[in-house]
């Protein structure tokens, strides 16, 4: 049994069809069919090396990066397939956002990380532009913290800070999805908590994928998990039964922890 | 059963010894610079028993033979290296670093793996060679094209000091964008930029500080350089006043003098004070271009 559940038709986002990702000849991920919600967090779970990563990477084409990387199926994003030949990689970025496994905010001061993605579309307003900066730290329970120091350096901002920085860069574009790529994995307890909170925010506006390898996160933040190994997908229900009684044996070992 | 005592004396004799060794070479360089900048500034003082620094370092015009007023000033030949370096500089520094990009960003690997040491054989180019190339090649070109007599002037010293210079900016700045944090490059993608505003907006301004190095170094080798500007550039005394005009670089002219100069006359001390003039210049470019490479590895970090 693959995917187990059905998400009506109308609340439905994200189609994932017979997609295999090959980078070279190893293949990492095999035959995934998934729907994922509108404006719900879904988890992917599952040990490392078992394809987490690479799965949300084929979400906004990020291994397009990669040389050797070959997707095979489909990805319907809004019923509109990702991967045909006509697709425009800027507009697909900006619909789909990505905060990643280590914050990586730009070398230039806060004010200017959330306004790259906004200077490099189309041109707006300076007074447009610094109400979707504030707009966007607020949104990223930020901007209480740097709202006297805007126009300093971001790589001064705590770790925690720089992820929730990362956050309100992403949100600035206006995405209709967020994936988070193992957000918490390089910052401490308090500053997950409160990366973990903003998520659950987030999800009334967004459509949330995060890639976790932190069961506790995937059972506290998401509405739908999904359970990958070794590039296959094992299970994929809703969080509370995943977690309270999966279907899969597999699963139930993993999330128990007796392997991982 | 195997001890872990030492064996004997005779192994930490040999470990000291060692270290000696590589503490001495290293000193050897401290020793070699300091010791040639000592002696540039010893042979450099008497020359100054007879000229003022003032006239030295302000007067344009330098007629040392001249038999009823010696003339000792550089000032003619200072602005014509900084006018050739600076004319190198204005053609190998935006192509340098449009290689740099295009070798660090666009280019495949088969096509970097081609270019690259191509580039650094440019390095390996004689100097006589490039002079060789400018009177030959560019200096009658640079004539035709300007409707001038002949082609040897500072435009000419400038476009070949701007290939010899190309290697270095290239290769220096190359190394600065490759150290670019992918995670940087990534996180532009990600939100919608294309690959022409990463490069411009992220990769750039993060690798500004080596991209500067780069062109220091590369100024560095354009201020000491002397065969190629003393072959090409037609050596006229007079100060310059445009691109177009012969002129007379510090190096070209240590080079034509020393020859010729009877020993321990204000003259050949003159010449080394030019030496000395040169010696500061070019260290000061570089320790420059140190100081801004070791900050940007830092900041890179």
């Amino acid at each position: 049994m693959k995917s187990n559940i059905i998400i009506p038709a109308g609340e439905i986002k994200i189609v994932v069809e017979h997609l295999n990702l090959h980078y070279g000849n190893k293949q990492v991920l095999q035959n995934i069919n998934l729907a994922i919600p509108e404006k719900k967090v879904t988890a992917i779970i599952g040990p490392s090396g078992c394809g987490k990563s690479s799965f949300v990477r084929i979400l906004n084409r990020m291994n397009d990066l990669i040389p050797e990387a070959r997707v095979e199926g489909r990805v319907l994003i809004d019923g509109e397939n990702i991967y045909d030949k006509d697709v425009d990689l800027v507009a697909l970025r900006k619909k789909v956002g990505m905060v990643f496994q280590k914050p990586n905010p730009f070398p230039k001061s806060i004010y200017d990380n959330i306004a790259y993605g906004l200077k490099i579309g189309n041109h707006r307003s300076r007074a447009e532009l610094e109400q979707i900066v504030e707009r966007s730290l607020r949104q990223a329970a930020l901007w209480d913290e740097v709202k006297d120091r805007l126009h300093q350096n971001a790589m001064k901002l705590s770790g925690g800070q720089q992820q929730r920085l990362c956050i309100a860069r992403a949100l600035a574009v206006e995405p209709e999805i967020i994936l988070f790529d193992e957000p918490c994995s390089a910052i401490d307890p308090i500053a997950t908590a409160r990366v973990e909170e903003l998520i659950h925010q987030l999800k009334k506006d967004y459509t949330v994928v995060i890639v976790t390898h932190n069961m506790q996160q995937a059972a506290r933040v998401s509405d739908y998990t999904a359970f990958l190994w070794l590039g296959e997908l094992i299970e994929y229900d809703r969080t509370e039964k995943i977690f309270t009684n999966p279907a899969n044996k597999m699963t139930e070992d993993y999330i128990t922890g007796r392997f991982g | 059963m195997g001890t872990v005592k030492k064996k004997g004396i005779l192994g930490d004799l040999k470990e000291s010894l060692i270290q000696r060794l590589f503490q001495t070479s290293g000193l050897l360089a401290i020793i070699v610079l300091v010791g040639i900048f000592a002696l540039l500034l010893h042979t450099s003082i008497p020359a100054f028993r007879e000229v003022s620094l003032k006239e030295f370092l302000t007067s344009t015009r330098w007629d040392p033979t001249s038999p009823e007023r010696p003339e000792y000033g550089l000032l003619s030949m200072l602005a014509s290296t900084v006018m050739v370096t600076f004319g190198a500089l204005l053609v190998a520094f935006p192509v340098g670093v449009a290689v740099a990009a295009y070798l660090s960003d666009v280019a495949s690997p088969r096509v970097r793996e081609l270019v690259k040491p191509v580039v650094e054989l440019l390095a390996a180019i004689p100097s006589v060679v490039v002079g060789f190339i400018g009177i030959t090649l560019v200096g009658p070109l640079i004539a035709k094209l300007f409707n001038l007599s002949h082609g040897l002037t500072a435009l000419n010293g400038s476009l070949l000091l701007a290939i010899m210079a190309l290697p270095t900016i290239i290769s220096i700045s190359e190394d600065s964008l490759n150290a670019v944090p992918v995670s940087y490059v990534e996180a532009s993608l990600a939100l919608g930029a294309n690959r022409w505003q990463t490069l411009v907006r992220v990769k750039i301004p993060a690798a500004l500080s080596g991209i500067i190095a780069s062109m220091m170094l590369g100024m560095g080798r354009a201020i000491g350089e002397t065969m190629t500007v003393l072959m090409a550039t037609g050596n006229a005394r007079a100060f310059p006043h445009g691109f177009l005009q012969s002129v007379r670089t510090l190096t070209a002219n240590i080079a034509i003098e020393l020859g010729e100069v009877p020993y321990y006359t204000t003259h050949y001390y003159a010449l080394f004070a030019i030496g000395l003039v040169l010696f500061i210049l070019t260290f000061f470019v570089n320790l420059t271009a140190d100081v801004i490479l070791e900050k940007q590895k830092r900041k890179l970090r």
